[in-house]
């Protein structure tokens, strides 16, 4: 409680002399905003896994978890996400150095890599779908598509915020605007990540136990 | 072209529809002409629609749900009428499917439509006011979130004249809520319209969470925040965890309503026991996140009018944070029926009655307040002791149906209706009438008219009681809720007394109302000259009445709890400033207007299933949104000038009254 005051009087000392009495740092405070909104998407993912977890091994009679499920192609999904996740780094990395260009660089190769991982999660999606295991056919396919499509929108509209922010960086540079939306973005790209290595584990690993 | 909506979608058949139809769109005629008359459009968009000042955002929450209120309040008039009737076999004047639909869109507008936008609108005023604020933490995200709210608001009143309403229960279990039992599109009305406010309400709860923790006055510790302001950080901690769920139960429903999954389904390894769970752990909380800001504004009431501070400020503090926590391990008890075995039910009986002591000690808290406080007997003091009393008889009430073997015979019965109504009406409502009474004079630099509002607080709390006691004794008569006629004829005289409730409540009402016009009419006699009309204790009472749009010309530093009080006793509440400097403020925006009521037709579409429209109107909110993130002209300043005239008219008037 105290430090959070302190730090009040902090932004407050260290404002410059037009925000004499603003009393808390526009950037942090937007930061923080995104951590809460983050934790607020973490209890929704809660809610679709609980589904998943009910519903997970109710096939009626339709194809099951085992049959389906290809490991090594989950595998390649999971690097292609991992790496994008280290791109969205460099590219932090580079903001903070004052590299425009190489922020720019960095964040045009992490929504490649997103895009990428979207796509062949199309793919997965298709191939289940011709095979007759579309969400239609047994609360376990409703639940597994709605989980890992929920992931998969996460990610698209992160590689369109990307895009966005791409061309925002580009007319108008680091400013505090686009360091503080790059530092969200960057946030919300570790959490999927992190959202997906729980669906790695939860969906796949253990569906084919 | 236009999906499933035809000319048969208006329900020109049905005369009482019709008729309140005609009614709606004669007022709205009148307004929209009256607006033209005096030339209010400009001001009207510039001053409002467009703002995204906190306190102009309240007033409008406010004013919708004052409107919602009459709405759903209609709505329980018809149902008590119906039921007053239709005994005997008789089948009163609401046939099935109507009355169906009618105590549907009750619990629906109640809930979501009157109680949680006055909840919003409460702390849109007063929290910021009260941290030493300029504004919330992001006052765009603040008026998107009411055009969502209204977005949501818009569709539930359009299902009353295209198409037809939910007629499943204001939670919309399935199976009957799925396509195969509700095939028409009132369960669509429901999903959309809550889908759509409920994103509204999470950004408030992010907003506001974001707000009370980084934007307090220097030196208030979180252990010297008003009372309210932290009733209000415990709401919006529960908006934050439970509307999500919300979000994920209505998302599921409606893939299986839309493309046909089987989460609820009666067959392919559905389940919708799992619905009821997942509605269930976000409706419990959403009772505390209504009820907690009305326990805030109690204790603010209670001890500025008693003259007192709060007594045991700390353990309400803890009271209330054990009853944030607590609201999430009791969600079972809506359905002890459901069977899930006696260790199951016993675990969720114990955590709910457990939740009676926090509660209780809340109680003694505002009682030992009063106790040896020179009470002040006035309009919002009327409606916390009449709180009181209600509440507590809820609340006993409530631990009785936690016990899962009473609950067996009370589910589902009218003694349910009258336990959840005597919380509700007795807790949330006569909380926010109160600080509805406290803040107005904030806002608006006048206060509210005595008598009225003391008439309305009296048919309020005696015509809930004739309301609501024989529903009480109609439970364990038997009678099950949601009948649209009855044949025991022993149910009649306590369904009339019943009935006859419902007209003094809206006695009330009209009270109410009568007072917002008296007051207006003689506001020049109750106008609040000194900005601190009640001897208040907190900060929101340190500046002038209404409210200058910047707040506080400069951020006041807290030392104490009620830090206004503390300033009052060391004499600087009135000093001067030496200087005044320039102030930094958001300017106003139209993308929440224009997201909100884009959303409104999005949500419409889908209903109907007008794809090209929704594909449309999606595109126009993502448009929306991305050129507001490309706008960099979102602030300016104030110039010291500019306050510095604001500021000495107040301290003239207060010289003058001196």
């Amino acid at each position: 409680m105290s430090t959070q005051s302190m730090t009040n009087q902090d932004a407050h000392a260290h404002g410059h002399e037009h925000d004499d009495h603003e009393h808390h740092d526009p950037v942090a405070t937007k930061v923080f905003g995104f951590w809460i909104y983050i934790m607020s998407d973490c209890v929704l993912f809660a809610s679709i896994f609980a589904t998943y977890a009910v519903l997970g091994t109710n096939y009626a009679g339709g194809p099951t978890s085992h049959e389906l499920f290809e490991l090594p192609f989950v595998l390649v999904e999971t690097f292609v996400l991992l790496a994008s996740s280290f791109m969205i780094g460099l590219a932090t990395l580079a903001m903070n150095k004052g590299n425009k260009q190489g922020t720019m660089l960095w964040l045009a190769l992490t929504l490649i890599l997103g895009a990428v991982f979207v796509s062949l999660e199309i793919y997965e999606f298709h191939h289940f779908i011709s095979e007759g295991a579309g969400p239609q056919r047994s609360a376990f396919l409703s639940s597994f598509f709605t989980l890992v499509g929920t992931h998969g929108l996460h990610v698209t509209s992160g590689v369109i915020w990307a895009i966005i922010l791409l061309i925002q960086i580009a007319t108008k540079g680091l400013n505090d605007m686009n360091r503080s939306r790059l530092m969200c973005l960057s946030l919300f790209w570790h959490f999927l990540h992190i959202i997906w290595i729980c669906v790695f584990t939860i969906v796949y690993l253990m569906g084919v136990i | 072209m236009f999906g499933k909506l035809s000319i048969e979608a208006v329900p020109y058949h049905e005369p009482i529809v019709m008729v309140v139809l005609a009614v709606a769109a004669v007022m709205g005629l009148g307004v929209v002409a009256a607006i033209t008359y005096f030339k209010k459009w400009g001001y009207l968009w510039k001053e409002w629609i467009t703002s995204v000042d906190h306190k102009r955002l309240g007033v409008m929450y406010i004013l919708v749900a004052i409107v919602m209120l009459i709405r759903g309040f209609s709505d329980a008039i018809m149902m008590r009428s119906q039921q007053a009737i239709a005994s005997g076999g008789a089948e009163g004047y609401l046939p099935p499917e109507h009355y169906d639909q009618i105590f549907t869109a009750h619990g629906v507008i109640m809930i979501f439509f009157m109680a949680m936008p006055f909840m919003v609108g409460l702390m849109n005023i007063a929290v910021p006011l009260q941290i030493g604020a300029r504004d919330v933490a992001f006052p765009f995200l603040n008026s998107l979130s009411f055009w969502l709210t209204v977005a949501g608001v818009i569709l539930v009143n359009v299902s009353l004249g295209v198409g037809e309403f939910a007629a499943t229960g204001w939670l919309a279990y399935p199976p009957l809520s799925d396509i195969q039992y509700s095939p028409g599109v009132g369960v669509d009305y429901w999903i959309w319209s809550l889908q759509i406010s409920g994103i509204g309400t999470l950004l408030t709860g992010v907003n506001f969470f974001v707000t009370i923790l980084k934007m307090r006055a220097p030196g208030m510790t979180l252990m010297k925040m008003p009372m309210f302001t932290w009733t209000a950080l415990c709401t919006n901690v529960l908006i934050i965890t439970a509307f999500p769920i919300l979000t994920v139960t209505i998302a599921l429903l409606t893939l299986d309503r839309y493309i046909g999954t089987h989460f609820f389904t009666n067959d392919m390894g559905g389940n919708q026991m799992m619905y009821v769970n997942l509605i269930w752990a976000w409706g419990h909380p959403e009772v505390y996140i209504l009820v907690l800001p009305a326990f805030g504004i109690f204790a603010e009431v209670v001890a500025t009018y008693c003259k007192k501070r709060l007594f045991g400020y700390t353990s309400m503090v803890y009271a209330t944070v054990a009853i944030t926590v607590l609201s999430f391990i009791v969600w079972l008890h809506h359905f002890f029926t459901m069977g899930a075995g006696a260790n199951v039910n016993s675990f969720f009986g114990i955590a709910t009655m457990i939740i009676a002591i926090p509660t209780g000690v809340k109680i003694f808290n505002w009682l030992f307040t009063m106790y040896e406080g020179r009470v002040q007997f006035t309009v919002p003091m009327a409606w916390t002791l009449g709180f009181l009393i209600t509440f507590t008889i809820g609340g006993m009430t409530g631990v009785l149906l936690a016990v899962p073997g009473a609950d067996y015979v009370l589910h589902n019965s009218l003694f349910l209706i009258a336990h959840f109504h005597n919380v509700i009406i007795g807790g949330v409502v006569f909380g926010y009438l109160a600080g509805f009474t406290y803040w107005f004079p904030k806002v608006f630099g006048f206060k509210l008219d005595e008598k009225l509002g003391k008439a309305s607080a009296w048919c309020w709390i005696v015509g809930f009681f004739t309301a609501f006691m024989p529903l009480y004794a109609l439970g364990f008569m038997g009678m099950t809720r949601r009948l649209n006629s009855y044949d025991n004829p022993d149910w009649h005289f306590p369904l009339i007394i019943a009935a006859i409730g419902a007209l003094i409540i809206a006695c009330g009402i009209a009270c109410q109302l009568l007072q917002l016009f008296v007051s207006i009419k003689n506001r020049h006699q109750n106008i609040d000259e000194t900005g601190d009309p009640w001897g208040g204790r907190t900060l929101e009472w340190s500046i002038p009445s209404p409210a200058p749009f910047y707040n506080f010309a400069h951020t006041p530093v807290v030392e104490e709890r009620d830090a206004f009080w503390h300033m009052k006793e060391k004499g600087i509440s009135e000093q001067k400033p030496a200087e005044y400097q320039d102030i930094h403020m958001p300017k106003n925006t139209s993308a929440g207007f224009f997201i909100g009521i884009i959303a409104s037709v999005f949500g419409f579409a889908l209903i109907w299933h007008i794809w090209w429209l929704a594909i449309v109107s999606a595109i126009g909110i993502f448009v929306t949104m991305v050129l507001r993130t490309f706008n960099d002209d979102i602030d300016y300043y104030v110039p010291a000038a500019e306050v510095e005239r604001i500021e000495s008219q107040r301290y003239q008037k207060l010289s003058n009254q001196a």
